[in-house]
This record gives structure tokens, C-alpha cells and sequence, in this order.
């Protein structure tokens, strides 16, 4: 009977997580601040990287699918909540029999789907306009997927803070994302950067992903694949526990 | 009577700041509670607790049975909130907000379509299904809510200020269907700083003051504690006694006067109708109206509060 009432929370949280999914894709994918920070971002970033550069397109690719995946992933977390605080509609959604952590997996599950559908132009235009060809699709489908992961977590989690105010937490997430964007082998592979810059990469989830999107295109990589998985899994978790610690300690000074 | 809703010693501190001490009460199945108060005297944050928004810092509730706590989300299945300061999706169609509650509270799709035009029918949003709910008025938005409080199959329902700010005709219309759904066994729990739809409405009231619970009882009953404030009124035509006369005459506690009308407090009004006709024969004087009230709601709910401020007890 215990485990009968088990599963059907269980199954009720799970459908819970997906009905805030599609609720989230309905009214955030095409919210301006998700298509700035989404889109446009990694747009004028990788802009700015190739331009001017005698940097062979086919090894662009990668560190272009990692960023877009890295902007798009994390745009939709740090949105959601501080949006729904301030329309008014955070309170009757936490009275709902769908538990905290649930919504803030539907709200990961929301990032991770936008941020793995979005990284699909950047690998189909690399594909079809330069020479880069997919090594492994494994690696690479692991890379998007888990790094989505890892990143709208991390979304969700800069999410956390008592502000009603969108601007302000998409601030903070840019004050968080653009550092991290440096340290992780995109614009220099992490082999090549200071020694400093090397002991910090580790850190950072998009090191991680970024590796195994390089392995996917068949690039040599920093990180071993096994650990690069075993991290990005870490991330999402570690991630994922602080968002539900975070955001239920702040829920109500946020309301 | 089976009890739907049990608080006891429920205490919600926010760091210094005790928003509500220890208060105890029970809302039975089937009745409508009312949970009257000033502002900040700790209704919302009651309410809260109860819908698992916030935890208490102390103290324990129970709601069908299921504790606030350690069954919250069991607790949580049996109830629908519409929060005082709350919205509807406004991005979503009025159809979409509705879906969207019902999906989160588990209703299958068949019920969810039933109950939904149902209800919009009854709520007189039918025409407006597909319209985004930022094209509403806030009358309507407010229907809406109370829709998507109501397409969940709730067996308990949270109104914190329903009718506050609404057209006459929306007020009246939520009062209504919340009456009928009270009689049909909806159990509500409902906050209001409008007396007069507390009066109407609940078989019983809570006063809440400064986070403690002044007073609980049926409107009727809480009316009898404070007797003393039942009255008589008096219009004169012409020529009216003086304010000391009608003083003088026994029994009356306190006179509240404009022209030519008073009011008399005293516990016994109709001993002191009496004594008012007899002065007004006595002097020849024409009255023009006379009549004995009872102490509103509003009465009581000034009694209870103001007597706590100025006694300043906690």
C-alpha cells in the first residue's frame, strides 16, 4: 500500500514537472529577455570571436554549439520565477499539490529542452557551411544533453534569490555566465590558457560539455570523456539540490 | 460534525516580528468560516500556512486530516486558493489558465473540459474562452480565478479578499456561486474586510487581531457579546428634547446625536423605546421614526480590535 502511494506521488510530481514545462514553453521561450540573452548573445559573441580571426570555420563549430547551448540552456531558469513573483501568479502555483521540487525540475526541464532544440541550428549550419563533420554522435547528444542539463540548473538556481524584478536576476546570471564563459575553453582551448585559468576551468560545468562537444566533432579535448560526463552529472545534481535548498528558503520573501 | 480544517498554537514568526501567535481553531465540513481582521493583523499569512506556502514556526494544522507538514501535498489535493494578491496567467487564453490549474492538480482531461465549460458558463465567461486573460477587466480576471479555483474539484476553498475592489455586479455574482456551492457541501474558508458579506455569508466567524485570535463564533452570538451596544433610534419632527434629557433616562449608556436623531445605546432597547415615547407624550413632541437595532458585525469587529489596541494586550 506504502509503495502503491509511493509511486503515485511519484507519478503525480513527474506529470506535475511537465505540465509547468509546457506551461513554461507557452509563456517564456519567446520573452524578450530569453531571446536576447538566448539568442542574440551567443549571436554577436561568436561574431566577435571569428571575426578577423585566420581560424579555420570547421574548428569554430564546436565552441559554437557550446556557447549557444550555454546561453539558451541557462536563459529560461533565471526568468521564470522572478517573473511569476512579480505577475502574481507564484503564490497559487506553490499551493498547488505539485511540490517545489518539482516545479524547479519542470522549470531545468524547460531549459534543457530550449537549450538542446536551439544548439541543433549551430551544429546543422556548422555541418552544412564548413567542414566539420560529426565524429561520434553519442559524444555529441551527450554533451548538448547533459550540458543543457547542467546549465538550466544553474539558471534555476541564480533564479533563486528573493527579486520580483527579472532585470535584476538576469543581471546577476549575466555576472555569473560571462565570467565562466572565459575559463571554459571556448575561445581558447583550455590546454592553451594560463596556468591560473587552467586550475579554474574545472569548475565550470560548460568546461565539461564543451569537451565532450569537441569529441563529438572528433577535436581533441582536455578533460577525459568519462569525467567530463561523470561531471556534468554532478553538476545537475549539486545544482538541482542547491536551486530546492535555495528556493525554499527564500520563498517567502519572495511572495 | 467532521472537521475539515484543525489549527492548534499555529505561530508564524519573521525574525522578531510574530505575524500570528499561537492560534487554535476548527472549520467544520460543509460550514463557510470567516477569517476577519485589520490590516497586517495576520490573515494572509493564516492562510498561507494553511495552503502550504509558508511553514509555521510552530505549532501544528491538519487539513481532511492530512497534516499541513508532513502531508503537504496530500493536504494540498484537497484544496483550491484564490490568494488576495494573486493573478491569472495573462499571456494565457482564459481557456489555457484553466487547463493549466487543472492539469497541476491532477484532473483527467475529460472532467477538466466538462467542468471548465461549466463553469465558465455558470461564471459567464463562455464568449470569452479564447480571449488572453490582459484582455479582461479586473472583475473578470477575478471570475477567472475563482474558475480556476473551482475546475480543481476542491473540497475546501481559500477566498483571501475575493470581492475587494470589485464591480457590484462581480461581487454579487462570486458571493453567489460561492453560496451555492457551500450548499451543494464546498467547504470555504474566507477572509473579508466587508462585514456585511461576512454577515451574509458565514455561519461562523474568527476576529484575528495582532496575530492572536480575538473572538470565534456564529456573527449571531458574537452580536450578543456585546449587548451593550444594541440601540434605539429616534427621529423627532419638529421640536426634539434636549441631549441631557434623553440621558437621563434609565438604562441608556451613551447618545450619539445629529438634529433632530438619536441614537441611544443600552442593553435594553426596548425598555428604553418606551421611556422615549412616554418623554415624547410628556412633552408633545411628534417622533417620526422609532426603532431598536442589534450591533453589526462591523460593531463587534470594532469592539474586539480596538479594545485589544487600546488595552494594548498581546
Amino acid at each position: 500500500m506504502t509503495v502503491y502511494r509511493e509511486v503515485q506521488t511519484w507519478r503525480r510530481q513527474i506529470h506535475g514537472s511537465l505540465v509547468i514545462f509546457k506551461k513554461n514553453a507557452l509563456l517564456y521561450y519567446l520573452k524578450p529577455p530569453v531571446l536576447i540573452f538566448g539568442v542574440l548573445f551567443p549571436a554577436f559573441f561568436f561574431l566577435a570571436f571569428k571575426m578577423g580571426r585566420s581560424i579555420a570555420a570547421e574548428n569554430v563549430v564546436p565552441s559554437m554549439v557550446a556557447m549557444a547551448l550555454w546561453f539558451t540552456a541557462s536563459a529560461v531558469g533565471p526568468l521564470v520565477t522572478p517573473w511569476e513573483r512579480r505577475a502574481k501568479t507564484y503564490e497559487r502555483l506553490i499551493s498547488t499539490p505539485v511540490s517545489l521540487r518539482a516545479i524547479l525540475a519542470g522549470d531545468i526541464l524547460s531549459g534543457l529542452v530550449f537549450g538542446t532544440c536551439l544548439s541543433v541550428v549551430p551544429v546543422l549550419l556548422g555541418i552544412a557551411l564548413t567542414d566539420a563533420s560529426v565524429a561520434s554522435a553519442p559524444l555529441l547528444i551527450a554533451g548538448i544533453v547533459l550540458g543543457a542539463l547542467s546549465f538550466s540548473s544553474l539558471g534555476v538556481l541564480l533564479a533563486a534569490p528573493p527579486a520580483s524584478s527579472p532585470p535584476n536576476i538576469m543581471l546577476l546570471s549575466n555576472l555569473v555566465r560571462l565570467p565562466l564563459l572565459f575559463i571554459s575553453g571556448i575561445f581558447v582551448p583550455i590546454g592553451q590558457m594560463p596556468v591560473w585559468a587552467q586550475w579554474i576551468a574545472p569548475l565550470s560545468p560548460l568546461s565539461y560539455a564543451s569537451a565532450l562537444i569537441r569529441s563529438g566533432f572528433g577535436h581533441y579535448t582536455f578533460f577525459p570523456i568519462w569525467l567530463s560526463l561523470l561531471m556534468l552529472v554532478l553538476f545537475t545534481v549539486v545544482l538541482y539540490l542547491a536551486s530546492c535548498k535555495f528556493h525554499t528558503m527564500w520563498l517567502s520573501r519572495g511572495l | 460534525m467532521e472537521v475539515a480544517i484543525e489549527v492548534q498554537n499555529m505561530t508564524r514568526k519573521y525574525g522578531d516580528l510574530v505575524a500570528v501567535d499561537h492560534v487554535g481553531f476548527k472549520v467544520y465540513q460543509g460550514e463557510i468560516f470567516g477569517f476577519l481582521g485589520p490590516n497586517g493583523a495576520g490573515k494572509t499569512t493564516t492562510i498561507r500556512m494553511l495552503t502550504g506556502v509558508i511553514d509555521p514556526t510552530e505549532g501544528s494544522a491538519t487539513i481532511q486530516s492530512h497534516d499541513i507538514r508532513k502531508e503537504s501535498l496530500l493536504s494540498r489535493a484537497h484544496i483550491s486558493v484564490v490568494p488576495e494578491e494573486a493573478n491569472v496567467y495573462v499571456d494565457l487564453s482564459v481557456w489555457q489558465n484553466l487547463m493549466l490549474m487543472a492539469e497541476l492538480h491532477y484532473v483527467t482531461r475529460d472532467q477538466r473540459v466538462h467542468e471548465a465549460g461549466r463553469l465558465l458558463e455558470i461564471l459567464g465567461l463562455t464568449e470569452r474562452k479564447q480571449q488572453k486573460a490582459r484582455e479582461l477587466s479586473k472583475g473578470l480576471r477575478q471570475r477567472l480565478m475563482l474558475c480556476a479555483a473551482l475546475v480543481t474539484g476542491p473540497e475546501i476553498l481559500f477566498l483571501d479578499e475575493p470581492t475587494s475592489g470589485l464591480d457590484v455586479e462581480s461581487a454579487r455574482l462570486i458571493r453567489q456561486i460561492v453560496t451555492d456551492l457551500n450548499q451543494k457541501g464546498l467547504t470555504v474558508f474566507l477572509t473579508t474586510h466587508n462585514m456585511s458579506e461576512a454577515s451574509e455569508m458565514c455561519s461562523r466567524v474568527a476576529i484575528i487581531n495582532k496575530g492572536r485570535i480575538a473572538a470565534i463564533d456564529a456573527p449571531e452570538k458574537l452580536r450578543l457579546i456585546i449587548s451593550s451596544r444594541q440601540y434605539v433610534e429616534v427621529h423627532f419632527a419638529d421640536t426634539a428634547p434636549d441631549h441631557i434629557e434623553l440621558e437621563s433616562l434609565s438604562d441608556v449608556l451613551q447618545i450619539d446625536s445629529n438634529k433632530q436623531s438619536f441614537r441611544l445605546y443600552t442593553n435594553v432597547p426596548g425598555r428604553v423605546a418606551t421611556e422615549v415615547v412616554r418623554l415624547s407624550d410628556r412633552r408633545g413632541m411628534e417622533i417620526v421614526h422609532l426603532s431598536t437595532g442589534k450591533p453589526s458585525l462591523e460593531d463587534v469587529f470594532l469592539h474586539f480590535t480596538s479594545e485589544r489596541e487600546e488595552g494594548g494586550s498581546r
